[in-house]
């Protein structure tokens, strides 16, 4: 509009007036194209500037992992060292029974998993979908629970797993954790946005209200679901208080506790072999993340037919 | 194919009471259509009839059968939602067997029927796609499928059009129609929209405030509506209502109380002959639309605003007319809004006039 403005306005006519047309226009149509460009070399200098802050303790627990000990202490730091020491690897992996807490590991962040699901799919579509009377204290009490710190209740509860003679064993480590208040809570939520009609489709459809829950309600939450699971298994595949508690022997200790033990050998830090063990610890996570990521990103975003 | 009952209806939701006696026959194989304004009962009604709303009071009988206390899975209905409801995780062909597969059909039979049915809505090149990746047309097909598949005794539909445009609308109105045709199976439809109950149904019940106003076919109760809600809630524009105080000039022989005369807008004659004797009205014409064929225009009169509605005659350009109504074309309607039947009527002759 301002071009034509100003060819309104301005004297020359014909063949020049054209010229000058085309190379106001050309002119702003480069001034334009560079501003976008830096706009865009902005927008890509600033998640760079991200990526960097949130991959830097990867990448130093990557390097520091392949350094000889003297190495780990050189200042300023050699991000890629000369020749890398994958004995680190076997080191760390030699420093205790780090199968055995490997397996322990998976043994239990598996089976919480498994029983989690067993309980929460239930009771958050009880709680989203039937009314009965109390269901709002029930709700209430499984709310409470979230505001309760491990720290508060392991006593009692290392109290009882002796009693049931549990301490040192898979179950004594799984059984606490059986249900979850924030997993019943996300669930919920999921469960309360699908329409009625749907339900009311599926009862038409002669479906027995277990064949409901499977068939129709599962699948539609599903990205909701994996994301609980992903944090729920990261959760408890990192924890190190609670094994660490419910634990007296090496039966059924977990990785983090063989890692943190590798601290203590010798009395001197060794990073190196310390951060070989935390690859091993996270390697797992991360792929588990890789597989799950484009779940994640849907669970956030609102999913369902109009 | 199967008659529908309703004895002594009543719902409550909580102290609200929305249905109250209501009394309906369903007849076997008929296209009936509940129409009503928006809250009138006519989807609690039906939802009651496929038995996802439970009753407070009365009986619902499919056939001769009491389903008072039938889940709704056996009640050998289908129901068609207003927004499909669709399976968001299966795909067309797990959408359309996902009853069939509940009634332990075996795998065979299941395949065939889905082809049959898909052939018949149009979805054979859809049947892998999941409902998201569908067009609105489309996703409402599989939803007719997906109740046509089972076979059911009764066929219900919840506003199955009303999340289509226009043009559509038109075009699965008449499928749908057809559909009736070929399948002779009951149909119950609900609409709160009177063009869509007059195009379809072959019997429509008109409800307003959970009391059912008219039961009747399409012309019977355009012609002859039972009261004043039925008259003006039926035919576009509604039906001109003059209040008795304003009527001038008529002579009515009758003792009742009248409290309102009305006429169709298409009765009104527009700068009639002077040998057509009618109630005349004069008035200023405010708007014209012209939809083509058919002309109508809003005038306003002495006693207020009212339309006329002419077919295939040239557009009216006088700012002012005279609009006769012919006397059989006058409609009589009480203080309570129940239709007065048989009413004479002529024209107040002035000797008369001048002699009281």
């Amino acid at each position: 509009m301002k071009a034509i403005d100003r060819t309104i306005g301005g004297s020359p006519i014909g063949a020049a007036a054209e010229d000058k047309w085309t190379s106001i226009r050309s002119k702003k149509m480069i001034l334009r194209k560079a501003l976008r460009a830096a706009l865009r070399a902005l927008n890509l200098a600033g998640l760079l500037a991200l990526v960097l802050i949130f991959a830097m303790p990867f990448v130093w627990m990557i390097s520091t992992s392949l350094k000889t000990l003297p190495e780990t202490m050189i200042f300023p730091p050699e991000w890629i060292p000369k020749s890398p020491v994958w004995q680190n690897y076997a080191d760390a992996w030699n420093t205790g029974p780090f199968l055995r807490y490997f397996v322990n590991s998976v043994v239990i962040a598996v089976g919480i998993l498994i029983l989690q699901m067993l309980t929460i799919i239930p009771a958050s579509y009880a709680f989203a979908r039937y009314k009965f009377k109390g269901s709002n204290f029930l709700f209430g009490i499984v709310m409470v629970t979230l505001m309760i710190p491990a720290q508060l209740i392991f006593l009692p509860v290392y109290l009882e797993l002796s009693a049931f003679k549990l301490l040192n064993t898979h179950l004594g480590l799984i059984l606490p954790f059986a249900s979850s208040a924030f997993g019943i809570f996300l669930l919920r939520q999921a469960f309360m946005q699908i329409s009625d009609e749907l339900l009311e489709a599926a009862r038409l459809d002669q479906a027995a209200e277990w064949k409901i829950i499977i068939k129709i309600m599962v699948p539609m939450v599903k990205p909701v679901l994996v994301t609980f699971a992903l944090f729920s298994f990261i959760a408890h595949w990192n924890d190190y208080f609670w094994p660490l508690v419910m634990t007296t022997n090496e039966t059924a200790r977990t990785l983090p506790l063989g890692i943190a033990k590798i601290r203590e050998v010798e009395g001197v830090a060794t990073w190196n072999i310390l951060m070989a063990g935390n690859l091993i610890l996270v390697a797992p996570i991360l792929v588990v993340f890789f597989l799950s990521q484009r779940q994640i990103i849907k669970a956030f975003v609102y999913n369902g037919v109009k | 194919m199967a008659k529908i009952e309703l004895k002594n209806i009543s719902k409550k939701f909580k102290d609200d009471i929305v249905i109250q006696d209501l009394n309906l026959t369903i007849k076997d194989g008929s296209f009936t259509v509940l129409v009503g304004p928006s809250g009138c009962g006519k989807s609690t009604t039906l939802r009651m009839v496929a038995g996802l709303e439970k009753q407070s009071g009365g009986e619902i009988w499919i056939d001769d059968k009491c389903v008072n206390d039938t889940p709704p899975g056996l009640r050998d209905v289908a129901m068609v939602f207003q927004n499909y409801a669709l399976y968001p995780t299966m795909t067309v062909r797990g959408n359309i067997e996902f009853g069939l597969k509940n009634r332990g059909v075996a795998r065979t039979e299941r395949e065939k029927l889905v082809k049959d049915i898909s052939e018949i809505v149009g979805l054979t090149p859809h049947l892998d796609k999941k409902p998201q990746n569908l067009s609105g047309g489309q996703r409402q097909r599989v939803a007719l499928a997906r109740a046509m598949v089972k076979k059911p005794k009764v066929f219900i539909l919840d506003e199955p059009l009303s999340n289509l445009d226009a043009k559509l609308r038109n075009q699965m109105r008449t499928e749908l129609i057809q559909l009736h045709k070929r399948l002779g199976t009951t149909f119950v439809y609900v609409t709160h929209d009177q063009v869509e109950a007059m195009s379809m149904g072959d019997e429509i019940v008109v409800m307003n405030k959970g009391v059912i106003q008219q039961a009747d076919s399409p012309m019977k109760l355009y012609h002859d509506p039972a009261n004043l809600f039925t008259a003006e809630f039926i035919g576009t524009p509604a039906m001109n209502m003059i209040n008795m105080r304003d009527v001038q000039g008529l002579d009515i022989q009758t003792a009742a109380s009248i409290g309102s005369v009305g006429f169709r807008p298409e009765q009104g004659l527009i700068n009639a002959n002077s040998d057509i004797e009618g109630y005349a009205i004069e008035g200023e014409i405010l708007t014209r639309e012209s939809l083509g064929a058919e002309h109508i225009y809003q005038i306003q009169s002495r006693t207020g605003v009212f339309f006329v509605k002419t077919f295939l005659t040239p557009l009216e350009t006088a700012d002012r007319v005279k609009v006769t109504v012919p006397y059989g074309q006058l409609y009589y309607f009480g203080l309570n809004g129940e239709r007065l039947r048989g009413i004479e009527t002529s024209t107040k002759r002035l000797v008369a006039a001048g002699g009281v």
